[in-house]
Formats: C-alpha cells, sequence, structure tokens
C-alpha cells in the first residue's frame, strides 16, 4: 500500500506581466511511493522537482491531476499532522532564535510543553546545530545552519513521511555526511522520506528507489539496481599499433570503432564479443592496452 | 460513528482556534521585536512637548487642546501602524518564503490570515492603551491634581482603536492581491474618503451624471463609514458618545471585520505563493 500517490500530476505556471504565457513545469506525473523506504526525486534544475513538493504541501495548486498522502487528498491539510517538509533553502522567522522557533513549531502541532521543550533540544542536538546557536535569532544564520534547524523543524511532529528539498545543499562535507547519515536513520526508525536532489551522489549512496525527473515528466523509475540494469553492459577496448580501417573491415558488424589519440577505441555491445575482438586484433598485430566496461552513469540519465 | 464525528469536529475546531492564537501571539512578538511599539516613545516626547507649551500658554483651554492633539496623534500613529505592518502581514511571509513550512503544519490559510490579523489588532491595542493612559496622566499633570477627563475620553479611545481595526482589515485584505505600495495607497485613501462617508450619500443623490451617482453609491455602501468613530473634536470638548452610539460602532465594526476577513480568505485561499 503506498504512502504518496500522485496521478497525472500537471502544473502551468503563468508568465510575463502584460501578455500571459503559460509555462509548463510539470506534465502529467505520476508515481508512487512506498513506506519505510527513501524515495530518491533526482533532476536537473528546471525540472519540476520543487514544484511537485509545492503542489503536495498545498502550497500551489495544480492545473491538472490528483495526489494522495497517507491515504487522503492533498486538499486535506489536517493530514499535514503526520508528515513534515524541508522548503527548498529554507528561510525562517528571523526574529526568533532556533529555539524559539522549534518550540512554535512544536506548539502548531499542540504538543504539551514538556514534550515540546525535550524534542527541540533533541532535535537541535541531532541535526548537530552548535549549541551556542540555539539562543540566537535566525538572522544571524548561515544558509547551512538554516538548512539544519530546516531539517529539525520538519522533524517536530516525529512525522510518518518527511518531505526534503535539496536537503544538502548549503552544507559543507561533514554537514553532508551528517545529513546523510540523519535521513538514514529516519528510515530506520520506520519513516519514510521523499528527498529531491539534483545531486546524483547524495541519492545514490542512500535511496532505496529513485524517479529522474525531465522536463517534468519522469523518465526512469525504480530502485536504483533496476535503473543500473537498464545501464549498458558495453565494453571499451583501447589497443594501439593496428591499423583501424583494417580492423573496422574485420569486425563489421560486431563493435564500433573509432581512433583516438591515446589509439584504437573498440566499443563492444556484450561482454561475450570481447574475446573475438582481440583475437582479431592479435591477428592484425595490435597490441592490447585495456578492456573495461562503459560507465553509463545515472547522471546521463537525467542531463 | 456520528458521536465520534462530532467530537472529532469539536476537537478540531477547539485546535483551530488554539492555532489561530499561537499565530497571533507570534505576529504581535514580531511586532514588538521588529520595534513597532517604539513610535510610542516618539508620542510621549509630542505629548510632554505639547503639555510644557501649554503650561506657558494656560488660556483655560490646555485640557481640550491636550485631548485634541493626544488622540489625533494616536489616531494618526494608529493608522500609520495598521496600513505600513497591515500591508507587510502576508506579503512578507510569502515574499521571504517564511509561510511554507508554517503552511505545512496543519494550519488552513483562513486561520493564518486571521492569526495574523488577531495579532495586529493585539499590538494596536498595546499600542492605543499606552497612548491613553498618556493622555490622561497628561490631564492630570497640567490640572495639578485629578481630573475626571482622564476617564471620561476613554471611550472616544475605544472608538479609536476599532477604527484601526478597520483599517487594519482593509491593509490586509488589499495585501492579499496587490503589492505592499499599492496596498499602502489604496488603504490610505479607504480611510480617507471614509471620514467624508457622509458627502459621498449626498453626492450620490445630487450629482449631475448617473453614472457619477451609481458610483457613488457603490463607494458609500462599499467603504467603511469611519464618521461613526470620528468623536476627538466632542471628547476634546468633555462630552463622551452615548451608550446606543458604542454600542452602534462596535456592531458595525464587527460585522465590517467579518466581511473584510471573509473576503480576504477568500482570495488568499486560492493563491498559488511563488
Ligand atoms: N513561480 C514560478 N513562475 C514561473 N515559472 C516557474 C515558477 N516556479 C518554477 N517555474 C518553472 O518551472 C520549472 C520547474 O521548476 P522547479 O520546480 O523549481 O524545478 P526544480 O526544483 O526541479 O529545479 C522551471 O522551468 C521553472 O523555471
Ligand atoms: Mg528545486
Amino acid at each position: 500500500m503506498p504512502v504518496i500517490e500522485i496521478n497525472n500530476l500537471t502544473k502551468d505556471y503563468e508568465v510575463g506581466f502584460w501578455r500571459k504565457q503559460k509555462v509548463r513545469a510539470l506534465d502529467g506525473l505520476s508515481l508512487t511511493v512506498q513506506p519505510h523506504q527513501i524515495f530518491g526525486f533526482l533532476g536537473a534544475n528546471g525540472a519540476g522537482k520543487t514544484t511537485t513538493l509545492k503542489l503536495l504541501m498545498r502550497l500551489i495548486f495544480p492545473t491538472a491531476g490528483s495526489a494522495r498522502i497517507l491515504d487522503r487528498d492533498i486538499s486535506d491539510v489536517s493530514m499535514h499532522a503526520r508528515i513534515g517538509y524541508l522548503p527548498e533553502s529554507p528561510y525562517f522567522y528571523d526574529y526568533l532564535t532556533a529555539r524559539e522557533f522549534l518550540n512554535y513549531c512544536g506548539e502548531l502541532f499542540g504538543l504539551d510543553t514538556s514534550v515540546r521543550n525535550a524534542r527541540t533540544e533533541e532535535l537541535l542536538t541531532r541535526v548537530n546545530l552548535d549549541q551556542k546557536s540555539w539562543d540566537r535569532q535566525l538572522r544571524k544564520f548561515s544558509k547551512g545552519m538554516l538548512q539544519r534547524v530546516g531539517l529539525a523543524q520538519a522533524l517536530v511532529n516525529d512525522p510518518e513521511i518527511v518531505f526534503l528539498d535539496e536537503p544538502m545543499s548549503g552544507l559543507d562535507p561533514v554537514g553532508r555526511r551528517e545529513v546523510r547519515d540523519l535521513i538514514a536513520a529516519l528510515r530506520d526508525e520506520g519513516k519514510t522520506v521523499f528527498m529531491c536532489s539534483h545531486i546524483l551522489s547524495d541519492i545514490e549512496v542512500l535511496c532505496d528507489s529513485v524517479a529522474i525527473l525531465k522536463g517534468g515528466r519522469v523518465a526512469r523509475s525504480g530502485s536504483l539496481e533496476e535503473l543500473r540494469a537498464q545501464e549498458t553492459n558495453a565494453i571499451e577496448i583501447i589497443a594501439t599499433g593496428a591499423d583501424s580501417s583494417a580492423l573496422k573491415q574485420v569486425l563489421s558488424a560486431k563493435a564500433e570503432v573509432t581512433s583516438t589519440p591515446s589509439g584504437i577505441r573498440i566499443e563492444v555491445a556484450d561482454e561475450k564479443d570481447v574475446d573475438s575482438v582481440i583475437a582479431a586484433l592479435r591477428k592484425i598485430g595490435g597490441k592490447l592496452v585495456s578492456v573495461q566496461p562503459v560507465r553509463q552513469s545515472l547522471e546521463d540519465l537525467f542531463v | 460513528m456520528s458521536n465520534h464525528t462530532s467530537v472529532a469536529t469539536s476537537t478540531s475546531i477547539i485546535g483551530s482556534s488554539t492555532c489561530v492564537l499561537l499565530i497571533a501571539r507570534n505576529a504581535f512578538r514580531e511586532a514588538v521585536r521588529d520595534r513597532v511599539l517604539y513610535n510610542l516613545v516618539l508620542f510621549v516626547l509630542l505629548l510632554t512637548a505639547g503639555a510644557i507649551f501649554l503650561g506657558e500658554l494656560s488660556a483655560g483651554q490646555e485640557t481640550k487642546i491636550i485631548i485634541d492633539l493626544g488622540l489625533s496623534a494616536m489616531l494618526l500613529f494608529g493608522v500609520f501602524i495598521a496600513i505600513f505592518v497591515g500591508v507587510g502581514l502576508v506579503y512578507k511571509e510569502i515574499e521571504r518564503r517564511t509561510l511554507y513550512a508554517i503552511l505545512a503544519k496543519p494550519i488552513g490559510r483562513g486561520q493564518f490570515l486571521l492569526g495574523k490579523y488577531l495579532g495586529l489588532c493585539l499590538t494596536l491595542l498595546v499600542n492605543v492603551i499606552i497612548m491613553g493612559a498618556g493622555v490622561s496622566l497628561a490631564l492630570i499633570y497640567i490640572r495639578r491634581g485629578w481630573d475626571p477627563l482622564a476617564i471620561k475620553i476613554w471611550p472616544a479611545i475605544m472608538l479609536i482603536y476599532f477604527e484601526l481595526m478597520i483599517i487594519t482589515g482593509v491593509a490586509l485584505l488589499f495585501s492579499t492581491f496587490s503589492s505592499p505600495a499599492l496596498s499602502a495607497l489604496l488603504t490610505f485613501f479607504v480611510f480617507v474618503i471614509g471620514h467624508f462617508s457622509a458627502d459621498l450619500k449626498s453626492l450620490s443623490s445630487t450629482s449631475n451624471q448617473v453614472a457619477a451617482r451609481l458610483v457613488f453609491r457603490a463607494l458609500y455602501y462599499l467603504l467603511p463609514n469611519l464618521t461613526t468613530y470620528s468623536v476627538i473634536t466632542p471628547a476634546a470638548h468633555g462630552s463622551s458618545p452615548d451608550m446606543q452610539s458604542i454600542i452602534l460602532a462596535v456592531a458595525y465594526t464587527i460585522v465590517y471585520s467579518i466581511v473584510l476577513l471573509a473576503v480576504a480568505t477568500l482570495i488568499f485561499s486560492r493563491r498559488n505563493f511563488k
């Protein structure tokens, strides 16, 4: 039973002041997310990730389509009691301290004072915000510190699903590692995490399943292994000392031969052809330099 | 089953009014930390200067002038705050995207708007009470002793506060669909024209052109009638509004504010936040 179901979600933005034009940011997006996993929503800048999250959070309204979270329509905001949301490059009330802001969020969820105070300290510790900053106004916070406060406020109500829009942005390498560990821990606690990112490496190490968004549509989706399986099995062979046109004649359809400054590059679609290529190479006096799989990374799928 | 639903509904109503109050308290906290109440310093300086100047004058008119000066300044400072804080209440939250995280909590947009409105009303209430106390003290100071006017001005102060509530609602309504600068301008027009409500009415019957008459009539019915609250001059002459006109003003304020907030909510609930 999926916890998030998105059905044909479409969003047109109106741009231009005088002559309004419509720009389609999301184009019939459909996907489902299963519980207790980390779902990666991957796409280049402008692919429509933030738009999707804003639609789900009811900050903007869809042109067409619908979505359900925890089996309730997104128009039912009482469901928000069970979810958390970290907006993209978050900004919060700068006249409040970190502690006051988290307390305020806790109050909005109806938490009792004692629970709230404990939760606030627990979360500020958990997101590794330096204790000296807890009672400083947010106007003095750096982007990375705000990102940490943002993560903490998304967890105040101990949510079942957490929506994170670019959770690693604005963080240094140590911060990224910490946030990565935090997200993994959330899954271990049984939560579902829906995270957006345009950086593959952030998603790659964390996510159980992934959807790759391209131009407002899902280009690929599935578990990381499934997506990897769709990658090519091609093998690249580099050789020197052979005539590339002669080699081309011998191999004909089996392989793609190109000459490069470092030698001849032979690409075969399947591993089983490697032996015959090497045999042919030997025959015409070529020298083998290297044999290696062609890495078409997931990154190639969305850029 | 139906019992269950009614319980759920009633708790969610209690919960929702708590949320409104929380948002109101936070809006008040924002106003205080953004030094909105610093205008009180200016007000006290003005009043002190006036009192000292009047001490030199002492023509038997001092109380009249100090009430006139004090209450007019109270109204103008209040309108200034209502307009300039009011038009930014929602706009600033959208522009800085601070409301993203808040609306992702179980809070309706109507609750958010109402909370913001009540927060500014609370700020204005504190402001008006402190200013009113200042005027009362100034009266006692000038008289070198107790003056019954120190109490008698308070119904007039209450009416000034009601007028500020209306202006706040107007500013909030405009800011749900237009820029702060335009909203401030429009609210200021409403404030000025609202004080000429009687003239609008007479224009709507005496104007030569039918179209003009219709426009004047529409404005008369649409814009708040702020003459209801204009009691500064009578107050300066030592007369306070009677019970009936106070009750009328209270009822008018409540009804008009509810309409303003309902329309504002209707517009705000349909907005896409960029
Ligand atoms: N408020 C807006 N008005 C007009 N166009 C927008 C607005 N927000 C986003 N877009 C456009 O919608 C597309 C998707 O944007 P977005 O959802 O922010 O992408 P992502 O988060 O994947 O980088 C982009 O082409 C962007 O220019
Ligand atoms: Mg984005």
